[in-house]
Formats: structure tokens, C-alpha cells, sequence
């Protein structure tokens, strides 16, 4: 459509006002026609978002009554395992402790928690995106007793932070909120 | 210019002919059923759109009727958020079926609450199932029901206001033409007659009665009432996509006017110098 | 392709080239595509006299584009296994963000592309197109309607609804005619016993190829195109300069405002209509054990349909010895209609390309374009049903044969004898000539 610099353009014999006018109307052809085409690729752009089926499972619901103190519980959410520890108080207790300790992404315990009792963390190890070990009992929990990645040798506390390995950042606290004392809901 | 209307004219009268002549095998494609009456529907026209509380009473009919007998397997509780109802009135109305979840960490499946992302719960587990239960006939899935059938609204109004006690005289005609004598007429078992259906004999029960649902709105439940809604509901179910469609397409339509017609001005100066 | 001879000063006003012209011409002495592109697309000497039927080639490789794409978002979808395919459409019918859009974009899009090939061919056939020296060009065309057919039959078993599957069933077992090894072929293109989940696989696999193998032969069309220039509606050679103009601005523009036209009554349909050009009880799942009351295919294949059903046992008058089966004899007259569009080049070997000199070879036109139409019509409804509610002898399966017969008769009899005795008008000296003449008419 850029006519107007290149190419044999043909003389206009009525003079430059209707070369002015002529000019007008192709930039503004040109201009109207790039904003429809933009605009229409919109939808095929929109199209690989994620769809209103795939959103409308973006976060769950979990009855957390049957879970006992001190038992880990995993769940899969958009995708993901994620881990719920109901903390007994002696590893809050530790946890806390450990918060003015030297660690590669410091974090104070009561900032990863809403209740202390219940930690909620993905479980997708920040290093290359294993899944750490320690949710079942007799898997290995590493030296700080929370979990351990066995695929680089990350070692997270009580609090899920990373304490010894070559993980940059802390397990991730995903987006949760208590609906009620029994009900937990994810994302 | 000469060489131009001439052609424009003729280009335009054969586009119409062909068009029309499309249109024309198309309607006559399904000349055998009988073409049902024209309602007025709220969602026809270039600016309809679905009277939301002819489809909330549409809903009802369907929950406490149809749901009975015939699946919406398209069709998830979530989706109810177009008929105006919020989150927790689709929490509530989603765990008043029963789904089957699982398996658990056993691996055994177990019976949950339905929620919202859940698709209508079937009425049966299977097509065997449902087929015992209905005297061997298939109750269809309603999730496209409007557009699987000619003139699919119009239709399925008719279908349920068109039951009748017994078929008139002038079904008893045998292939020829012949009538049949009343000793010789033979009614199929289990069948109803219903004016709208191909053949006249129907599977389906009756479904709607007077007042066979109460609606919350205070709307006298008539029989052709009850038809309307539904039909708006199911209308809905097939083509949730139906309003946001036509509000787009009067823009997309407006725009393309516009673009044409500085095209047609561009057009115009740039071949003016030839002629 | 233009080979360069050195490398080309970049032009600017200020005599210094641009960054952006300096890297067109290093590009262009290595590979001259745009020196290709200038002479093909910008200079390309075009007759100045095209009318509108001109528009509907470039309109066709457009709509062909806006099918691909919708086509590749769409397979990001779709799942081809006969447990899923209906469900999955459905989703992105419900689900997927737009998807009701691109998807009847798709749909229609399909039924589009052949109403626009259809008014391309017809303008070929009435301008005399098919002649020489553009034979070639013309049976690359055919090429591309066959794989067009072959295209939108398989995308319409895609949704694996009932027409779907009855469709796919109809016209694979149409290879059954075929003697001794009919059987066989259809197993194999089947993939088992009955039109089922390996079949929805291939269809699914080949409509994703098929339209990349149309754009290449549409490479080749063009390229076909390109040596002799556009035919014109005088059919006659351009003799000097005088009679073209440059494609570019001249048929630029007036495609594209073509295109706006088309564009507006395409998206009246898959705004307003989406579902008027498709047949209802595609929206009801494939069911192998129940055939609907009547199967048809999408309107662009109605007249090949009516062609097949039209066609009666081939017997011996009055021995009944039946010298072949009305379903081979169908299939073959199917795609002899097809095929005889190749021998259209010696069928009609008059010298005058274009009908507006040739009086009764337009009328006749004409008619052929009607019987086309009634064929859909024919096509589309059950051959013993009446045509005419109050006549009841006269049913469709004999407008049907009238009009088969019309068909091949246009070609195979009409075509040589009008070529051969049709008085033709006279035709104009150049294509500049009547252009002068018709303003001298008119006053201007």
C-alpha cells in the first residue's frame, strides 16, 4: 500500500489539490485498514490464552479437617503439586527460630504463613523445577528436616526455605485464603 | 466509466442470483419435515438477545422436567453465570447433584458435592442405560438441540405444545392414500401423538402440564409458557455465544462500511486519471 | 526471475541510502527477491480493461490465507479420535476464547473460498480464458479445485457429526465401483471395516497438508499467469503499451475494495447467518448405527451429488443386457464433469476468446450457469420427490438427467459446433480502441 514514494505513480493531471486530496485518502485507508487488521488478530492471539474451562479450574477448594498435626498433604493445582504441612508446634518453634539465620533468600517465618499451624507451599523445587522429597514419611527431609530435592541437592527447612544447595529462592507461597476454619482455597 | 457500471451492475445481479440460488437449495434441502410455525423469540433480529428471565424460568423447566430424561452434556453449572445468577447461587445450584470423584489415595472413586466447573450432571450413566429406562428410545443430549434441527426454536416449541389426545382422521391413510378403516388402526405401543413430529408418533411422555413447575416470579406456568422458556433456555445452551456474536458483528460490519468506503473513494481518484 | 548485473545504487533524494534500503539491496544482489517482487507485483503490465470479474483470483488465494490461519488455531484445539472430535468443537465453540469466531469463520470460510472459485471459473469460462496460450494456467486451476474438493471433504468430517460421518461414508464407499479392486480400496482408505477412528485420523492429517499443497499449485498458477499477462473481457492480445496499466496502484486498490465487499457480506454470515449454509444434523454426534433421513453435502459439492444419483444403469435399448451399473457409471460421470473442464481448450477451439463477440455461445453460457444451479437444487433433494407439488410424474431425478445431460452436452456437443459455425461479432482493434470509442459516446 506505500504507493505513494515508489513505483510508477501516474501523473495526476488535475494538480497538486487532488494530489493532496488523493494522499489524504490513502493515508487514511491505510491507516483505518492496519487497524482492522490488528484487530482481527486479536481473537487468534486471544485464542491461546487459557480458556474459560481451563480458568475456571484455576484454583480449588480443600476440606483440611482430616488432616492431623504434623502429616504433609499433597494436592495438584493448575498443574502443580502443591504441599500442605499442618506444622506441629515444635517445628514452628524451629522454624521460627531459624529466622535470623544466614540463608540464601532470607525470609521470617510468620511472612510465609496466614496461620502458623499451616504451611502452603508449591512444590516445584526454584533451581530447575524438580519436585522436592519429604511429603511422605521415610522419604529424605534434608539436614533442616523440611524437604530435599534429589535432583541438585537443595535443602529446605521447616519453613520451606532453602538452607544448603544450589536453589536461589525459597519454596513458593501460592495464592491461598481460609474460607472458613476447615476450608482452604487455592489460587 | 462505461466499461465499469455496466459490469458493476452485472457483477452484482449474478452475486444476487447465485446467492439466492445458495439460499434457495439450501431451505429446500430439508423440504420433508413440516416447517414449524414462526414464534417470536427475544434472540432473533440483529439485536436480539435472551430475555434473562424467560431463560432463569427456561432453567427451572429444564431442572425440574427435561433433566429427568435428557442430558446437557455441554454445558457446565459455571456457565449459568450468563443467566444472572452470581457465584454462590452456582455453588448452591451445583451441589445439589451428585458427581463421582476420585480416585483417592486408596484408588477408590467416591461420590462428591457437583461444582461449579462440573458439566450437567447426566441423567443416565450411559446410552444403554437410558434406553432401558425409556421403552428403548434414546433421549437426545439438548446441548445443541437448536441448531441440530431446521428452524430449531420454532421446532421445539412446536414439538412440545403440539401433543394431541389422538391423531386426526387424516393420519389413518395407508401408503396409497387409502383411509383405514377403525378396525384396522393399529396405535404403536408406548407412543404419543404429537402434530409437530415426523410420523406423528412420539417416544417422549408429554413433558409439560399446567403448572407443572411453580415459578418464583409468580409467571402463570401455562403449557405454551413453559415451551417458550425452555426453548429461550435451550436456545441459550446451543448459542451461549449468541449475544456477544451479534454485538460484535454490528461493529465488525459498521467498520468494514467505513473501510469500504474510502477504498471505493481511493479507487476512484487513482483510476480517474485513466479515463 | 530477474538475474541481477551489478550491485544496484540505493536511491534516495539525499543521495546517502537509508539503513533499510541499504539492506534491501544487499539482499537483492544476493537473491532478487525484490526486484522480483517490483516486477511481479508493482510494474507488472496488467490490461487496462479488466472489469470486476477480475477480482474473485486474488479474492480466492485471500479467503485461502484467512483459511489457514483460522485452520492452524483451530487444530490447536481440536482432538481428531472419534471419542472427542464432537467435544472438543464444542469447547471451542464454548470455551476457548473466540473460538466460536474463528471457528465459524472456518466453516464459512470454506463455503466463501468455493463461491469464489466457482465465479473465478465461470468468468474463465465465459472470457475465453482456457485458450491459448493459457492452457496451462488453466489446468492448474482445475488442480486446484480437485484438491479443494478433497480439502473440504475431509475438514467435514472433522466435527464427526452425523453428516459427517455419513458423508465420509457415502463417498468413500464410492470407490467400491470401481471393478475387482473397489473393495480393497475402500478398506484401505478406511483403515478397517467402516469409516472410524483411523479414518477421522488420515482426513485430519491430509486437511492439515492439502491446503499447503493448493498454495504451492497456486505458485505455479500464477507463476503460469505471469508469462502472457491477464486475459481481458475482450479476449483480445494486448497489441502496445498504450493498452496496460501497472498492477500497482491501479488493480491494488480495486482488489481490495472488492475484498471490502466481499469481507462485508462474508462477515453478515458469520456474524448473522453462521449456521444457514450448513446442514442441522451436523450438530448431531456421529451415530454408526442410525442413518439420517437424507444425506447431503455441503452446497458446493450439490451439483457433482445430483451428477452421481442422475445417472441410470448403461444398458443395451431394448436387450437388457446392462453393459455397466448405474453406481460406476455415476461415479465416472461425477468426475468426468470435473475432468472435461481439461479438454475445454480443444472443445471449444473458436479463436475468439471472449463471449461478448460470440452472440449464441452467451446465452448458452448463460444456461449452463443456470443448470449448474438447478443441479444444486436437484442435489439437494431426494430423487423421487416431485418437483412440482402439482405434478407428480415430474421428480427430481428427471430435472436431474435433463440437466446432466445439458452439462456434458454444453461441452462435448455445443462447445465444437459453436466453435466451428457461430457467426462472431467483429472484433476491436486494440484493447485502447473501444476505451475511445466508448467516451466519444458519451460525451466526456
Amino acid at each position: 500500500m506505500s504507493q505513494t514514494t515508489e513505483g510508477p505513480t501516474p501523473q495526476d493531471p488535475a494538480g497538486d489539490d487532488s494530489q493532496t486530496r488523493r494522499d489524504f485518502l490513502t493515508l487514511a485507508t491505510v491507516t483505518v485498514g492496519v487497524a482492522g487488521a490488528g484487530l482481527a488478530v486479536w481473537p487468534l492471539v486471544d485464542s491461546m490464552n487459557p480458556a474459560a474451562d481451563t480458568l475456571a479450574l484455576s484454583s480449588i477448594e480443600l476440606d483440611i479437617k482430616p488432616i492431623q498435626p504434623g502429616q504433609r498433604v499433597t494436592v495438584k493445582w493448575r498443574g502443580k503439586p502443591v504441599f500442605i504441612d499442618r506444622r506441629t508446634p515444635e517445628r514452628i518453634k524451629k522454624a521460627r527460630a531459624d529466622d535470623g539465620a544466614k540463608m540464601p533468600d532470607p525470609q521470617a517465618d510468620k511472612d510465609r504463613v496466614k496461620k502458623a499451624e499451616w504451611l502452603v507451599l508449591i512444590g516445584i523445587c526454584p533451581h530447575l523445577g524438580c519436585v522436592p522429597l519429604g511429603q511422605k514419611s521415610g522419604q529424605p527431609r534434608g539436614e533442616f528436616g523440611g524437604w530435599y530435592c534429589p535432583c541438585h541437592g537443595s535443602h529446605y527447612d521447616f519453613s520451606g526455605r532453602i538452607r544448603k544447595g544450589p536453589s536461589p529462592k525459597n519454596l513458593q507461597v501460592p495464592e491461598y485464603k481460609f474460607l472458613n476454619e476447615t476450608t482452604l482455597l487455592i489460587g | 466509466m462505461t466499461t465499469i457500471n455496466p459490469a458493476c451492475r452485472a457483477l452484482t445481479l449474478a452475486l444476487g442470483a447465485l446467492v439466492l440460488g445458495i439460499a434457495f437449495a439450501a431451505a429446500t434441502s430439508a423440504s420433508e419435515a413440516p416447517k414449524p410455525k414462526a414464534q417470536d423469540w427475544s434472540f432473533q433480529g440483529l439485536f436480539g438477545t435472551f430475555d434473562r428471565a424467560a431463560q432463569q424460568r427456561g432453567f427451572q423447566v429444564y431442572k425440574e422436567v427435561c433433566s429427568g430424561c435428557h442430558s446437557l452434556n455441554q454445558v457446565a453449572y459455571r456457565n449459568l453465570a450468563a443467566l444472572g445468577y452470581n457465584e454462590d447461587q452456582i455453588k448452591a445450584i451445583a451441589a445439589t447433584v451428585e458427581m463421582q470423584g476420585g480416585p483417592n489415595d486408596e484408588g477408590e472413586m467416591f461420590i462428591r458435592k457437583g461444582k461449579p466447573f462440573d458439566k450437567f450432571k447426566n441423567p443416565f450413566p450411559n446410552e444403554n442405560a437410558a434406553r432401558a429406562a425409556n421403552n428403548g428410545a434414546y433421549p437426545p443430549d439438548l446441548s445443541v438441540i437448536t441448531k441440530a434441527k431446521p428452524h430449531g426454536s420454532d421446532y421445539l416449541y412446536a414439538l412440545l405444545t403440539n401433543y394431541k389426545e389422538k391423531p386426526p382422521e387424516s393420519y389413518w391413510v395407508d401408503n396409497d392414500g387409502k383411509p383405514i378403516p377403525p378396525a384396522k388402526r393399529k396405535w404403536p405401543e408406548g407412543m404419543f401423538y404429537n402434530a409437530a413430529f415426523t410420523g406423528g408418533a412420539i417416544a417422549m411422555v408429554p413433558p409439560l402440564a399446567a403448572e407443572a413447575v411453580a415459578y418464583q416470579d409468580g409467571t402463570k406456568a401455562t403449557v405454551a409458557q413453559m415451551a417458550k422458556d425452555v426453548t429461550t433456555f435451550l436456545a441459550w445452551a446451543a448459542e451461549p455465544e449468541l449475544e456477544e456474536r451479534k454485538s460484535m458483528g454490528r461493529k465488525v460490519i459498521l467498520f468494514l462500511l467505513a473501510l469500504t468506503a474510502l477504498m471505493y473513494a481511493l479507487k476512484r481518484k487513482i483510476w480517474a486519471d485513466l479515463h | 526471475m530477474t538475474a541481477p548485473s551489478e550491485p544496484p545504487q540505493a536511491s534516495s533524494t539525499d543521495g546517502k541510502p537509508g539503513i533499510i534500503e541499504q539492506a534491501k539491496d544487499w539482499i537483492d544482489y544476493r537473491m532478487p527477491i525484490f526486484t522480483f517482487m517490483e516486477h511481479e507485483l508493482n510494474e507488472y503490465p496488467t490490461p487496462k480493461n479488466l472489469n470486476y470479474w477480475w477480482n474473485f483470483g486474488s479474492l480466492a488465494g485471500i479467503v485461502l490465507v484467512i483459511l489457514i490461519v483460522t485452520g492452524i488455531v483451530l487444530a490447536m484445539n481440536y482432538t481428531p479420535h472419534v471419542d472427542h472430535a464432537f467435544d472438543s468443537v464444542e469447547r471451542i465453540m464454548r470455551d476457548v476464547n473466540y473460538g466460536w469466531l474463528i471457528r465459524y469463520v472456518h466453516m464459512n470460510g470454506a463455503s466463501m473460498f468455493f463461491l469464489v472459485v466457482y465465479i473465478h471459473i465461470f468468468r474463465g469460462l465465459y472470457f475465453g480464458s482456457f485458450k491459448p496460450p493459457r492452457e496451462l494456467l488453466w489446468w492448474l486451476g482445475i488442480v486446484i479445485l480437485l484438491l479443494m474438493m478433497m480439502t473440504a471433504f475431509m475438514g467435514y468430517v472433522l466435527p464427526w457429526g452425523q453428516m459427517s460421518f455419513w458423508g465420509a461414508t457415502v463417498i468413500t464407499n464410492l470407490f467400491s465401483a470401481i471393478p475387482w479392486i473397489g473393495d480393497a480400496i475402500v478398506t484401505w482408505l478406511w483403515g478397517g471395516f467402516a469409516v472410524d477412528n483411523p479414518t477421522l485420523q488420515r482426513f485430519y492429517s491430509l486437511h492439515y497438508l492439502l491446503p499447503f499443497v493448493i498454495v504451492g499449485v497456486i505458485f505455479l498458477h500464477l507463476w503460469a499467469l505471469h508469462v502472457h499477462g491477464s486475459n481481458n473481457p475482450l479476449g483480445i492480445d494486448r497489441e502496445s503499451a498504450k493498452d496496460s496499466i501497472p498492477f500497482h496502484p491501479y488493480y491494488t486498490i480495486k482488489d481490495l475494495f472488492g475484498l471490502g465487499v466481499f469481507l462485508i457480506f462474508f462477515m453478515g454470515i458469520v456474524f448473522f447467518a453462521p449456521n444457514a449454509l450448513g446442514e442441522p444434523e451436523n450438530y448431531l454426534p456421529a451415530n454408526p448405527l442410525q442413518t439420517p433421513a437424507e444425506i447431503v453435502p455441503e452446497w458446493y459439492l450439490l451439483p457433482y451429488y445430483a451428477i452421481l444419483r442422475s445417472v441410470p444403469d448403461i444398458a443395451i435399448p431394448f436387450t437388457g443386457i446392462v453393459l455397466m451399473k448405474a453406481k460406476l457409471a455415476g461415479v465416472i460421470a461425477m468426475f468426468g464433469s470435473i475432468l472435461i473442464l481439461f479438454a475445454l481448450p480443444w472443445l471449444d477451439f473458436s479463436p475468439v476468446r471472449s463471449a461478448r463477440f460470440r452472440p449464441i455461445t452467451k446465452q448458452l453460457f448463460w444456461v449452463f450457469v443456470v443448470v449448474c444451479i438447478v443441479l444444486g437444487k436437484v442435489g439437494a433433494n431426494p430423487p423421487n420427490l416431485a418437483v412440482f407439488s402439482g405434478i407428480e410424474g415430474f421428480k427430481y431425478i428427471h430435472l436431474g438427467q435433463i440437466a446432466t445431460t445439458y452439462y456434458f452436452a454444453y461441452f462435448l456437443v455445443l462447445m465444437p459446433l459453436l466453435a466451428k459455425f457461430e457467426p462472431t461479432r467483429p472484433l476491436p482493434q486494440s484493447i485502447s480502441e473501444p476505451v475511445l470509442r466508448d467516451r466519444d459516446e458519451s460525451g466526456e
